[in-house]
């Protein structure tokens, strides 16, 4: 079978899931299956028929698995979502049309996506820039003491989405050229072996910079979030484990460091370990996502069985339930067995990701496919490690499930390229098998 | 590059494998003691959406119900209990904010409606809401009416009225009472009222000095021991030297050689002293056991809502080999302390031919559809005596109720069988300190021949004795219990 006809077969497990979870949604409710509501389906399938057949055309090889893991976890974000708020859910499948109209220009502008090797400069500022602008005035917004949000006349976004592929971009084209003198003209000072610096420097001058901006933005998930697939890329770059072994000693300081100084990650650190000390006040989202979740059991409560804020009042039970807790809804309502299905996609995902970097020849698709899958897995690992209290809680989304036209576009972007990168591989590997 | 990808993803797959592991542990492992932290108020939250059960009396008469309250979103559930304070004990309270206790906590999964996992996702695909059962107990409104009336007369103490051939439990009275329609309000309150103690159960919960009442134990590990038979005799002088204290019979009077029916039947102290002395503390202790005494009650209460009864020293229970003055215990005096279940549960084994059947204050559970879910199956705790040991105590008990200390327990045309007690509580400080005051027992059965109903009464405080006061309401809540059925 042909890879486009397996991603089309593959979708078809996508549609009987929307279907199957709208019908639960609505059945909870006892809510009439009203058409506004049915076409909404009948619009998901649609489109998501309509990317299979632009992808047939464009990318006749790229990897069939990846879309129909997407859409599948698209379609699980719109039934939650929807199950929250109904007008939530409509805005989230605007955003989704929207994610779809990038990922069609991106794979329609960068089929040779070498051509972003040249900017890569351009394009680390572009990122800087990006995550600068919360703090500009005028545009910024703050919320919860963190600057995550751009707010340009009705247009609103979060930059961070868009900065960590641009990041990964500068790091895999630096990488890429620079991989060879950072392993041969690494010394060995005391035992340990330092990259050498005068071409390690621009990379930590990028990493600072956007770690800087990340404290100064208060954004500490993507700053995790960076500086994880930063080390990933160099690791896999160079094959040096004790350039990640610096690099994780040089984070440890620097978390120790800001835990210390600035407030704001000095409170995340606090809630993290004990979050009993102030179950009403810092401490109560956590609480109440892990109660949520032990609320769900094996088999979860059902869709639209759970609470999400206190009967007869507006009080939230569950905070930010579409956004950051959107993982402990899902344990909550579908179970243990529930979630260990939404790990599962994001696993195989990666590993189709991961699969990409291996199958491709040239040193930068390599890189830049390993650090897409790399910052798009542990993006999913800081939301969910953080509501599951294995990390401190972070507000990052997750990926193609939380509600967020930024999250979803800018991930859409991520998926149209990991495409471009699979569809050359595929097809050098089948001209040469021949 | 490759083998560093391949790691990569070796380190992904950890990691999630950290996010799986840790989900399981706060969705299934740690998940009760999550749901029983103070902060969480989801398990209340949604007990209050769930229409509990109500809890009925043996005639159907509606205990408890929950009323609906505001209507959708709004829509919650409060516990009414139309019968005010007559139910208060055993039956307990059931409210969102004060908890609950007593037979509404025991009953806590049926009332909800909690079945397992599996039988919910079954309801929830037939969409069914979770709906609580009804719970029917044994209790006879008749009876437990009655002796809550004449326990308000007599002062504090407790009646516990069980069917000895089943176990059920048809009356558990408690005084002072409390009525759980006002938990909401005075909680606070009646828990600071240490000295009434209204939220007490004194039927399971008060540990009184048996007096006279233990003898019946006692006789019956004589019996059943080999120790004694109903024809031996001997000598129960007054005073007797015990453990170097002199024990004394009532009014000081002496016995030439007597047999169990004369020495049960005017409770003679010396005559009981002496065969706790040739039983040893093993045999008698033995006999306790198995007729309950330390150890927890098996009725369907919570635990915390219960007491053993035994010799206590310092707030732990004797065992075997602590030393004891087994003639003093034998008389159900030393530091002997019991419940009023207890005691009844002891009149209930002679009255069923020596087999002791576990006390249950339920009956049947109920689905909303009105199908009977589970309905009590009678099972034995132990066997204590023989039917032959449990024969011969009846006769001797009989002769109590006919021609000795406890003729006010006499119904008129039923053979009746029981025991009274009058234990001295002098400078109690729950009584007010005073040197007169009694703790005064009955426990029997009734008909003798074919007992259909095995009681125990004790009234606390009392200056009168076992059958001016306890032999009464036995009889008055025998009776109603005979007469209804």
């Amino acid at each position: 079978m042909s890879a486009r006809n397996r991603e089309l077969t593959a979708l078809v497990p996508v549609a009987l899931l929307l279907t199957a979870g709208f019908a639960a949604v609505f059945a909870q409710e006892n809510s009439n299956l009203d058409d506004a509501s049915l076409l909404f389906g009948a619009y998901f399938l649609a489109v998501c028929l309509a990317t299979h057949v632009y992808l047939r055309i464009r990318l006749p090889d790229a990897d069939p698995y990846l879309f129909p893991l997407v859409a599948l976890l698209t379609a699980f974000g719109l039934v939650m979502i929807y199950r929250i708020d109904s007008g939530l859910a409509r805005d989230q499948a605007n955003w989704f049309v929207l994610g779809l109209v990038l990922f069609a220009l991106t794979i329609h502008f960068l089929r040779d996506y070498e051509v972003l090797e040249r900017y890569r400069y351009t394009i680390a500022a572009v990122g800087i820039l990006l995550l600068l602008a919360p703090r500009l005035p005028g545009i910024g917004e703050q919320v919860n003491g963190a600057y995550l949000g751009v707010k340009i006349g009705p247009l609103a976004f979060q930059p961070a989405e868009f900065s960590k592929i641009c990041l990964v971009v500068f790091l895999a084209s630096y990488l890429r050229e620079h991989r060879e003198v950072l392993i041969v003209g690494a010394r060995r000072v005391l035992g340990v072996t330092l990259p050498p610096l005068k071409h390690f420097g621009p990379l930590l001058v990028v990493w600072g910079a956007s770690m800087f901006m990340l404290v100064f933005i208060r954004d500490l998930g993507s700053s995790l979030m960076f500086f994880a697939a930063f080390l990933a890329l160099l690791y896999v770059a160079t094959g040096r484990f004790s350039f990640v072994v610096i690099g994780m000693a040089m984070f440890l300081l620097g978390a120790w460091f800001f835990a210390s100084t600035v407030p704001h990650v000095h409170d995340r650190v606090e809630i993290w370990l004990d979050p009993y000390a102030h179950p009403q006040g810092s401490g109560y989202q956590i609480l109440q996502s892990i109660f949520a979740q032990a609320d769900g059991g094996l088999f979860g409560k059902g869709f639209a069985q759970a609470l999400i804020v206190v009967p007869g009042t507006h009080a939230t039970l569950l905070p930010a339930a579409q956004t950051d807790t959107i993982y402990s809804l899902i344990v909550n309502e579908l179970g243990l067995f529930g979630a260990c299905g939404v790990v599962l996609i994001y696993l195989l995902i990666a590993a189709r990701g991961f699969k990409i970097a291996l199958l491709s020849a040239d040193g930068f698709s390599k890189l830049l496919a390993t650090g897409l899958t790399a910052v798009f897995a542990i993006q999913a690992f800081v939301i969910i490690g953080g509501v599951t209290r294995v990390i401190p809680l972070t507000g990052v989304t997750l990926p193609f499930i939380s509600y967020g036209g930024s999250s979803i576009v800018a991930n859409f972007v991520l998926l149209a390229l990991l495409l471009l990168i699979s569809d050359r591989a595929r097809r050098e590997a089948r001209e040469l098998g021949r | 590059m490759n083998r560093q990808i391949v790691r990569l993803f070796g380190l992904v797959v950890v990691l999630f494998a950290v996010l799986v592991g840790f989900t399981s542990y706060w969705a299934v492992f740690d998940a009760k003691a999550l749901k029983e932290e103070d902060a969480n108020k989801r398990p209340l939250l949604e007990q209050q959406q769930i229409q509990r059960g109500r809890i009925l009396a043996a005639d159907g008469t509606v205990i408890a119900r929950s009323v609906p309250k505001g209507q959708g979103a709004n829509l919650r559930y409060v516990r009414r209990y139309p019968e005010g304070s007559l139910y208060g004990h055993p039956i307990g309270y059931s409210f969102v904010r004060e908890g609950d206790s007593e037979f509404e906590q025991f009953h806590n999964d049926e009332l909800v409606g909690n079945e397992s996992e599996f039988s919910s996702i079954l309801d929830e695909l037939r969409g069914r809401n979770q709906e609580g059962d009804d719970v029917a107990t044994n209790l006879d409104p008749a009876a437990q009416a009655v002796a809550l009336e004449d326990l308000r007369e007599a002062g504090f103490g407790a009646v516990v009225a069980i069917e000895p051939k089943s176990g059920r439990v048809l009356t558990m009275a408690s005084n002072p009472p409390y009525d759980p329609n006002r938990i909401p309000y005075d909680l606070t309150e009646l828990n600071e009222n240490v000295v009434e103690a209204p939220l007490y159960n004194r039927a399971t919960q008060g540990q009184y000095p048996p007096g006279s009442t233990f003898k019946v134990v006692t006789a019956a590990a004589g019996l059943e021991s080999g120790t004694i038979t109903p024809e031996t005799a001997f000598p129960a002088p007054s005073p007797l030297i015990v453990e170097t204290v002199p024990l004394q019979n009532d009014f000081n009077t002496s016995y030439g050689p007597i047999s169990l029916d004369t020495a049960l039947t005017n409770s003679v102290n010396t005559w009981f002293g002496q065969l706790g002395q040739d039983l040893g503390q093993d045999q008698l202790f033995e006999t306790m056991e198995k007729f309950g005494f330390n150890s927890t009650p098996p009725i369907d209460l919570p635990k915390n809502d219960i007491s053993g009864s035994g010799v206590y020293s310092e707030g732990h229970v004797l065992h075997r080999d602590d030393p004891v003055d087994v003639a003093r215990v034998a008389i159900g005096q030393e530091r002997l302390a019991v419940t009023p279940l207890q005691m009844a549960m002891v009149a209930a084994a002679v009255a069923n031919g020596g087999k002791l059947m576990k006390p249950q204050i339920w009956s049947r559970v109920i689905d909303p559809d009105g199908r009977v879910v589970k309905r009590l199956d009678p099972s034995e705790y132990s066997q204590p005596i023989s039917a032959e040991t449990a024969a011969e105590l009846t006769t001797a008990m009989e002769g109590v109720v006919s021609e000795g200390t406890g003729t006010n327990a006499a119904i008129s045309g039923v053979p009746v069988a029981g025991k009274t007690g009058t234990a001295e509580t002098p400078y109690n400080e729950s009584c007010g300190g005073g040197t007169d005051e009694n703790q005064a027992w009955f426990i029997g059965f009734a008909p003798a021949d074919e007992p259909q109903v095995a009681i125990a009464a004790t009234v606390e405080c009392t200056t009168q004795f076992g059958n001016d006061v306890a032999a009464p309401i036995f009889r008055d809540v025998a009776e109603s219990i005979l007469n209804g059925g």
